[in-house]
Formats: structure tokens, C-alpha cells, sequence
């Protein structure tokens, strides 16, 4: 069990993209059981809404297991559809 | 100045980035912000997305994408001729989706959060456009 894991995102997330970097991740949470997994948005030059539902999936799967998601270093852009759609409202930013 | 560009494509999931791709680069010419270009390429993303999962019950079919520049103007419409969207208000409301698991349905609230306008007209079995217009400068 790790105590944390970051994550380096990059490039566009869009629905295309989401099951290759659902799969990617999920293999992450399953093969260190981390506490706190953090996801930097560094390099995220775009998200649609098929992020929420991604980002949404794995706060849900971390949850299950007695972890926490945290996100960091978001792009106007990403940080409008977090707002948007209520993300913040489970997932912090750090 | 006025320019105009009509693309067709069919609604496969890879076309989702070609087609945000090419709106932003027609909406380049009204020099537009970083920002801007990536609200436009949200907002394209997600129409076209919709597109992708909702418009042929999984099936193939054609997606047509219109940009128009004017007066600093930026306005884009996505138009598939799917099976259309029975309750268009249902379909706006965050969080409803009948995309199944996996899908957030905040398409529509994503829309209208980047750009200025968005406007949908869909009817059961002949389709459905979004049309969305941003003004740049």
C-alpha cells in the first residue's frame, strides 16, 4: 500500500481518450492502493465533460478502498468544467 | 469580414479532436485568445461527443460541422441525423444522461459555461444541430 501517487496527465481528455486513461489509472489504484492519489493537470491542454465522468469514476474507486484524489495545476479551462460540474464539491484542489 | 467553412465527417469517436481542431483553427482568423480557442474547442468537443454516443444508438453516421465568422463573431453548429432528442429540457439539465455509466452529463452545462450562446432543435428521427455562437472581439 503506497502512501501517495502522483500522476501526470497530459495532452487532450476527451471521450476517445477516456477509456485508454480510465484503464491506465484503474491499474494504478489496483497496484498500489495508495491513500492519496494526486493528479496533475500540468499538461492537460483540454478537458470535456468526458473527464468528469472519468475523474469522477476514480474518486469513487479511491473512496472504496480508503483512498482520497486530489488535482493540481489545472488550466482555466479544466478549472471551469471542474467548476462547472461540481467536482470540487468531492475532489480537492491542491 | 465574413467567412464560412461546412466539414462532414462520420461521428467515430477519433473525429471528436479533428473536429475541435478544425473550428478552432477557423475561428483562429478572428484572432482569437488562448483562452477562447480552448472554450471553442470545449464546447465543439462536447456537441460532437454527443454526436459520437447519442445520435445513432451506437451506429454509424454523418456529422456535419458549420463555422461562420462575422463582425468578430464566432458561430458553430453542430448537426447529426440521428434519432433526435425526445426532451431537449430533460436533456440540458446537469446530470441527466442516457449515456450509461461512465458518462457525466454535463455536456450541455459544459456548452453554455464556454460559450455565449447555445441553442438546440432536435426532432425524433431526423436529428438534432446545436448552434452555438462565442463573440471574440
Amino acid at each position: 500500500m503506497a502512501e501517495e501517487v502522483a500522476v501526470m496527465l497530459k495532452g487532450e481528455i476527451d471521450h476517445h481518450r477516456t477509456e485508454e486513461i480510465k484503464r491506465q489509472l484503474d491499474e494504478i489504484i489496483e497496484n498500489t492502493r495508495p491513500l492519496r492519489m494526486i493528479l496533475d493537470f500540468k499538461n492537460v491542454t483540454m478537458m470535456d465533460s468526458s473527464g468528469v465522468g472519468l475523474i469522477l469514476g476514480r474518486y469513487k474507486r479511491l473512496s472504496e478502498r480508503g483512498g482520497a484524489l486530489y488535482v493540481k495545476r489545472l488550466s482555466k479551462q479544466v478549472d471551469l468544467v471542474f467548476q462547472v460540474s461540481g467536482l470540487y464539491q468531492v475532489i480537492k484542489k491542491i | 469580414m465574413e467567412n464560412e467553412m461546412e466539414l462532414r465527417f462520420i461521428n467515430a469517436s477519433e473525429n471528436e479532436s479533428f473536429a475541435r481542431m478544425c473550428a478552432a483553427a477557423f475561428a483562429a482568423r478572428l484572432d482569437p485568445t488562448l483562452e477562447q480557442i480552448a472554450d471553442i474547442k470545449t464546447a465543439v468537443s462536447e456537441a460532437v461527443t454527443n454526436a459520437v454516443v447519442h445520435a445513432y444508438g451506437g451506429g454509424r453516421g454523418p456529422v456535419i460541422l458549420r463555422c461562420k465568422a462575422e463582425n468578430g463573431m464566432f458561430f458553430v453548429d453542430i448537426e447529426d441525423q440521428g434519432i433526435g432528442i425526445e426532451n431537449i429540457e430533460l436533456a440540458r439539465t446537469p446530470f441527466y444522461t442516457s449515456g450509461g455509466s461512465g458518462r457525466s452529463g454535463m455536456g450541455f452545462t459544459v456548452m453554455e459555461a464556454f460559450m455565449d450562446s447555445v441553442d438546440v432543435v432536435s426532432e425524433k428521427g431526423r436529428g438534432t444541430k446545436i448552434a452555438m455562437t462565442k463573440k471574440i472581439r
